[in-house]
């Protein structure tokens, strides 16, 4: 059985890469410091301890976007010119 | 990997000098400074050479005649201590203060270092380099599994993060390697790529807009595209600043909560 390829995709394909992999860190982020804003609005005097838990989970979506931006450089050598 | 060829720097889009659209390789173009015994020091080394002077000779100078009612430098350095010893509180409680100096000196260390990628005189951050975060993120990794290990034994250790309590029993299978992978490899990979990927991004960011206000800025209408790079490169001086401080406080802070994790053993 031949392998016909169909489609090829060339250039910075990691920028691509990246893009998409910061699309579901973007939506997370976005939820944290929303709902974050939101309660601190209810409740201003526990600020401290929202803005600790915000930072935190800001951090660890933020950790998903970031492998993905690091993704490019540590598989990019394996990629065909 | 070449490096930018110096020369190109010296002129713009006038002289038909292409925009070298700047990569990775800016990191890597440093020439050895000088060499003791077999260590080479070229510019990211000594500049965390002096980070560690400027933090550890602030606060020694700033400590050196304490007084009861703090004055001068003793006052901002006490405000410094305050502000991490909260946040140890608020994680840790009272066993976390055996661990304040560490916490102390890790977030100024990185702060300092992450502010020299906007200091006018280095414009260099040393985190920017992969192996800086690895060490300092090894060292934390290095500090709270054995810290768990001595707390809860073992296996008591292994059971906390393999087993987390109150879930119905089939699902272990599943969340058994899940936990296991996320906790004893995933989190220090992420704790040092975190702080490595934003001063990475953060540099190149800075570099590229410069470069194009820069190359662009020649008497033709290139000129407003070189007028709006210098605003965006202004503006993100002032992002990078906040970015800086935020990432070594949130390096500090995960710190904080992996030894608070290992010292109570809850998740």
């Amino acid at each position: 059985m031949t392998m016909t390829l169909l489609a090829e995709l060339t250039g910075s394909i990691g920028s691509v890469g990246y893009g998409l992999a910061a699309i579901g860190p973007g939506i997370g982020i976005g939820i944290i410091f929303g709902q974050g804003v939101q309660a601190i609005a209810r409740q201003p005097e526990a600020y401290g301890v929202i803005r600790q838990n915000m930072l935190l989970g800001f951090a660890l979506a933020e950790a998903l976007a970031l492998i993905g931006f690091v993704a490019p450089f540590v598989f990019g050598a394996t990629t065909p010119t | 990997m070449t490096a930018l060829p110096s020369s190109a720097w010296g002129c713009n889009i006038s002289d038909g000098c292409e925009i070298p659209a700047p990569k990775s390789d800016i990191f890597f173009e440093y020439e050895t400074l000088f060499e003791i015994w077999f260590f080479k020091f070229d510019k990211p080394m000594l500049l965390i050479l002096i980070a560690v002077v400027l933090v550890a000779g602030f606060f020694i100078f700033a400590f050196r005649k304490p007084t009861i009612v703090p004055r001068g430098t003793q006052n901002l350095a006490e405000l410094a201590y305050n502000f991490i010893r909260d946040m140890v509180q608020e994680n840790i409680g009272k066993a976390g203060e055996r661990f304040i100096p560490f916490l102390f000196s890790l977030f100024f260390f990185v702060w300092v270092m992450n502010f020299m990628g906007i200091f006018p005189l280095t414009m260099l951050p040393p985190t920017a380099y992969f192996a800086v975060p690895v060490a300092l993120a090894l060292i934390v990794y290095l500090t709270w599994v054995p810290l768990g290990m001595i707390r809860q034994g073992p296996w008591g250790f292994f059971k906390n993060i393999m087993f987390p309590p109150g879930l119905p029993k089939p699902l272990y299978i599943l969340l058994t390697p899940i936990e296991l992978i996320s906790n004893l490899l995933v989190r220090p990979f992420t704790h040092s790529v975190r702080l490595f990927a934003n001063m990475f991004a953060g540099h190149l960011l800075l570099v590229t807009f410069s470069a194009l206000a820069w190359f662009l800025a020649t008497a033709s209408l290139w000129i407003l595209t070189s007028a709006l790079s210098f605003t965006v490169v202004t503006a993100l001086t002032g992002l990078e600043l906040l970015i800086q401080a935020l990432q070594a406080y949130i390096f500090t802070l995960l710190t904080a909560v992996y030894i608070s994790d290992a010292l109570s053993g809850e998740h």
